[in-house]
C-alpha cells in the first residue's frame, strides 16, 4: 500500500519546529512590527496624497500637471488590473474597453456642451448628414453621463464576467477573450465614424459641466480630481484588501477548486473584482477626457490596454501601491523617451518590461517586502505576489 | 451501534456508479452512513474510494442515488453540497499556504457569513473558529502562514476547517498517511472527540489504525463495495483476506 510520504519532505518548513512558533502571548499582541503593517500602507498613502495633492500642483508647471493628471487617470483603470489580475488571477487584457466607456461617455457629454442646447456635434455635420442618433440625447444631462460612467460598465462587465467566468474559462482562453473584445470595441468605433467620431475619436470640446476648459484653475482643479480618486480608490482598495473578501479572493486565485469546497462559488468571487475592476477603468477613462482634451479608438484598443497592463507588472500586480506607480512610470517614460526616441522608446518599454517579468516577477512593488525581511516581523497577513501557485488542491488520481 | 437508532442526517447512496469511458472506477456502490460513527472506507489502490467520495462531492458526474435530507447529491454543485454540509479533504494536503491558520479557518467558516459583511476585515476572531483552533491544538501557530505547517498539522487544519463549516459528513480522505505514529494517534483521538452526531467517513490504508477507531468498516475492491461489518467481521471475511493478501501483503501485515 501506498503511505504517501513523499509530501512532508517538501514542505517548506520541513517540521513545524516549536522554535519557529512565536510564544502563546503572539495572539494579535501589537508589536511595532504588525502596527506597521497594518498602518504603514495607510501613511504611504498619506504621503502620495500630500505628494500628489499638495507638493505637484504647487511645485509643476500646467503642462506636467496636466501629464500628471493623465496618468492619474490611467492609474485608476491600472488599480483595476491589479485588483482583477494581481489579486483575483484574472489576466484582464482588455480594460481598455471598459476606459473606453467611461471616456466616451464623458467626451458624448462635452461634446453636447460645445454643441449647444439643442445643438448637434459637429463633426456630425462633417461626416453625415447632421442628424444626431438618439442614444446621445440622454448624455445631455450631466446627472446621467455620471450615472453612466459608472452603471454603463457595471452592466457590461457583469454580463461579460457572467459569461465568461461562470463557463470557468480561465487562464490563457480568458486573456484572448478579454483582448478579442478591445480589438472588437475598437474596430466597431472606428467604423462607426457618424456616431462616434471614427478613427479620429472625439475631440474640441470647451466646457466641462459649465467649466471653461481653458481656464488654468479649472484645469488644476481637473488634476485635483485625478489625483484625488487615486487616493479615495487607493483607500477603497486598501479596505478591500484587508477585508474577507480580499482574502477569500486571493484563496481563489490560488486555488479556486478549493475554494468550492469550502461552499463558494468561485465565479462569484471572481466577478465582483471583475466587475469593479471595470468600473475604476470607466472612472478613469471619464477624467482622462477633460484633462486630454481628446479620446480616440487608439486611447482604449488592445495595446492600449497591453500598455496599461505593462505598468501594472512593472510596479507590481498584487501589490496596493504597485499599479498606481507603474502606471504614473509608464506615462512619465512614455512621454520623456518618446520626446527624445520618437521610434525607439517602445522596444525600450517592452525591454524593460521582459527584465522585469523575469528577474522580478512581483513587480517593483515586491522588493519592499524583501527589504523587510530583514527585519524580523510577522509577515502572515500579507498575502504575497501571484505567482507562487499553491496546491491545485486536484485529487491526485493514483497512477 | 449505539447512536444508530438517532440517526436521521444519514446519507444514503443506492446503486452509485461512475463511468470513465467505460471504465467503471465506481460500480453499484450501496452504502449508508450513519451519523456518530467513525465510519472507515479501506481498499486496495484503485479500488475506487477517492472516486466515491468525488461523486458525492459534485467532483466527478455519478449516476445512481445519494440521499441526504431530501437532496440527491449527485445533482448539485459541489459548493451547494459544502453547504448543505458535506465536507471533503483531499488525498494531498489543501490548505491555503500563503494565509495564516487563523485566515485558513476564517475563510472556511464564511460560509455562513452574509456576504455584504465580508467587506469588512475580520475584527475579533469568530468563537467558532477560536473553538476549532482550541480542538485541533494549534490555537498557539493561529498566525503562522498555514505553509510552515509540518505535514500532521496541515491535515489537522483541514480537520478544523471541516469543523468551522460545521460539516455534518467529513470525508477525509488518507488523512494520517504520512504522518508518525504520534501524529496518527492524536488524529484518531481529534476524530473521537469531534465526531459527536456527525458521520465521518475514514479513507485509509493503515490497517493498525483502523482497528483501533473504526466504529464501522466498508471494504472496496475494483469499484465495489466487497465487505462490510465491524473490524472484527471484516477482517474474519475470505474476500477481504484474498483481496489484501493478493494484492498488498503489507497491508495485511502491517502490525
Ligand atoms: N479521472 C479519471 N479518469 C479515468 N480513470 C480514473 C480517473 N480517476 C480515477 N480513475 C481510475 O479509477 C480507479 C479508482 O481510483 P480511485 O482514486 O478512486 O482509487 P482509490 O481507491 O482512491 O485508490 P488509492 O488508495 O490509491 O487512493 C483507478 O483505477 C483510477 O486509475
Ligand atoms: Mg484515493
Amino acid at each position: 500500500m501506498t503511505l504517501t510520504t513523499t509530501r512532508s519532505a517538501n514542505e517548506p518548513g520541513g517540521g513545524a519546529d516549536p522554535a519557529v512558533a512565536p510564544p502563546a502571548h503572539g495572539r494579535r499582541r501589537a508589536s511595532p512590527a504588525r502596527l506597521l503593517d497594518t498602518y504603514g500602507s495607510l501613511i504611504a498613502i498619506g504621503v502620495i496624497a500630500v505628494v500628489l495633492l499638495v507638493w505637484a500642483p504647487s511645485s509643476l508647471s500646467q503642462f506636467r500637471l496636466d501629464n500628471l493628471g493623465k496618468y492619474c487617470a490611467l492609474a485608476l483603470a491600472s488599480m483595476g488590473i491589479g485588483l482583477a489580475w494581481g489579486r483575483g488571477g484574472m489576466l484582464v487584457l482588455g480594460q481598455g474597453v471598459f476606459f473606453g466607456l467611461g471616456a466616451y461617455a464623458m467626451a458624448m457629454h462635452m461634446k453636447l456642451e460645445a454643441a449647444g442646447p439643442g445643438g448637434v456635434p459637429d463633426f456630425m455635420t462633417l461626416y453625415g448628414d447632421g442628424t444626431m442618433p438618439s442614444w446621445w440625447e440622454p448624455f445631455r444631462s450631466a446627472p446621467f453621463t455620471i450615472f453612466a460612467i459608472v452603471a454603463l460598465p457595471a452592466v457590461v462587465s457583469f454580463i461579460l464576467g457572467y459569461a465568461i467566468v461562470k463557463r470557468r474559462v480561465k487562464g490563457a482562453y480568458f486573456a484572448i477573450l478579454t483582448q478579442a473584445m478591445a480589438v472588437a470595441f475598437a474596430t466597431l468605433l472606428i467604423a462607426t465614424i457618424k456616431q462616434t467620431g471614427g478613427f479620429n475619436g472625439l475631440n474640441t470640446f470647451s466646457t466641462v459641466f459649465g467649466h471653461n476648459l481653458f481656464d488654468p484653475e479649472v484645469k488644476r482643479n481637473l488634476y485635483r480630481v485625478a489625483a484625488g480618486l487615486v487616493v479615495v480608490f487607493l483607500l477603497v482598495l486598501w479596505q478591500l484588501y484587508r477585508s474577507r473578501y480580499g482574502e477569500l479572493l486571493v484563496a481563489t486565485r490560488d486555488a479556486e477548486e478549493r475554494i468550492r469546497f469550502l461552499g463558494y462559488d468561485p465565479a462569484n468571487i471572481k466577478l465582483v473584482a471583475f466587475v469593479i475592476a471595470a468600473v475604476m477603468a470607466s472612472i478613469g477613462g471619464a477624467v482622462f477626457v477633460p484633462i486630454a482634451g481628446i479620446i480616440s479608438p487608439t486611447n482604449v484598443d488592445a495595446s492600449a490596454s497591453i500598455m496599461l497592463l505593462a505598468g501594472v507588472a512593472l510596479g507590481g500586480r498584487a501589490s496596493l501601491f504597485g499599479p498606481v506607480l507603474g502606471a504614473i512610470a509608464v506615462g512619465y517614460g512614455r512621454s520623456t523617451l518618446s520626446e527624445t526616441f520618437p521610434t525607439q522608446w517602445t522596444y525600450f518599454l517592452g525591454a524593460l518590461f521582459i527584465v522585469v517579468i523575469v528577474l522580478l516577477p512581483g513587480g517593483v512593488a515586491s522588493l519592499w517586502p524583501k527589504l523587510r525581511s530583514r527585519w524580523p516581523s510577522p509577515t502572515a497577513e500579507t498575502p504575497a505576489n501571484g505567482d507562487h501557485d499553491v496546491d491545485r488542491s486536484q485529487p491526485a488520481v493514483p497512477a | 451501534m449505539t447512536a444508530s437508532f438517532l440517526a436521521e442526517d444519514y446519507l444514503e447512496i443506492r446503486d452509485l456508479t461512475v463511468d470513465f469511458d467505460g471504465f467503471k472506477a465506481v460500480d453499484g456502490v450501496d452504502l449508508t452512513l450513519l451519523q456518530g460513527r467513525l465510519h472507515f472506507l479501506i481498499g486496495p489502490n484503485g479500488a475506487g474510494k477517492t472516486t466515491l467520495v468525488d461523486a458525492l462531492t459534485g467532483l466527478v458526474r455519478g449516476t445512481g442515488g445519494a440521499k441526504f435530507r431530501d437532496h440527491d447529491l449527485l445533482t448539485m454543485k459541489s459548493h451547494m453540497i459544502v453547504r448543505l454540509g458535506i465536507g471533503r479533504t483531499f488525498q494531498t494536503a489543501s490548505v491555503f499556504e500563503q494565509l495564516s491558520v487563523l485566515q485558513n479557518l476564517d475563510i472556511a467558516a464564511g460560509v455562513h457569513r452574509a456576504a455584504r459583511r465580508s467587506v469588512f476585515a475580520r475584527g475579533r476572531v469568530p468563537e467558532r473558529v477560536e473553538q476549532a483552533l482550541e480542538t485541533i491544538g494549534l490555537a498557539d501557530l493561529a498566525h503562522r502562514p498555514a505553509g510552515i505547517l509540518a505535514h500532521g498539522q496541515k491535515q489537522w487544519l483541514e480537520v478544523g476547517m471541516l469543523l468551522v463549516q460545521d460539516a455534518k459528513v467529513m470525508f477525509l480522505d488518507e488523512t494520517v498517511a504520512g504522518m508518525s505514529s504520534g501524529e496518527r494517534e492524536e488524529t484518531g483521538e481529534l476524530l473521537k472527540r469531534i465526531v459527536g452526531d456527525r458521520t465521518i467517513v475514514v479513507i485509509e490504508h493503515d490497517m493498525d489504525f483502523m482497528r483501533r477507531y473504526a466504529d464501522f468498516v466498508t471494504v472496496m475492491h475494483t469499484g465495489r463495495v466487497l465487505a462490510e461489518g465491524t473490524v472484527a467481521e471484516v477482517q474474519a471475511d475470505q474476500r477481504v483476506q484474498e483481496v489484501y493478501l493478493g494484492t498488498a501483503t503489507e497491508a495485511a501485515t502491517h502490525g
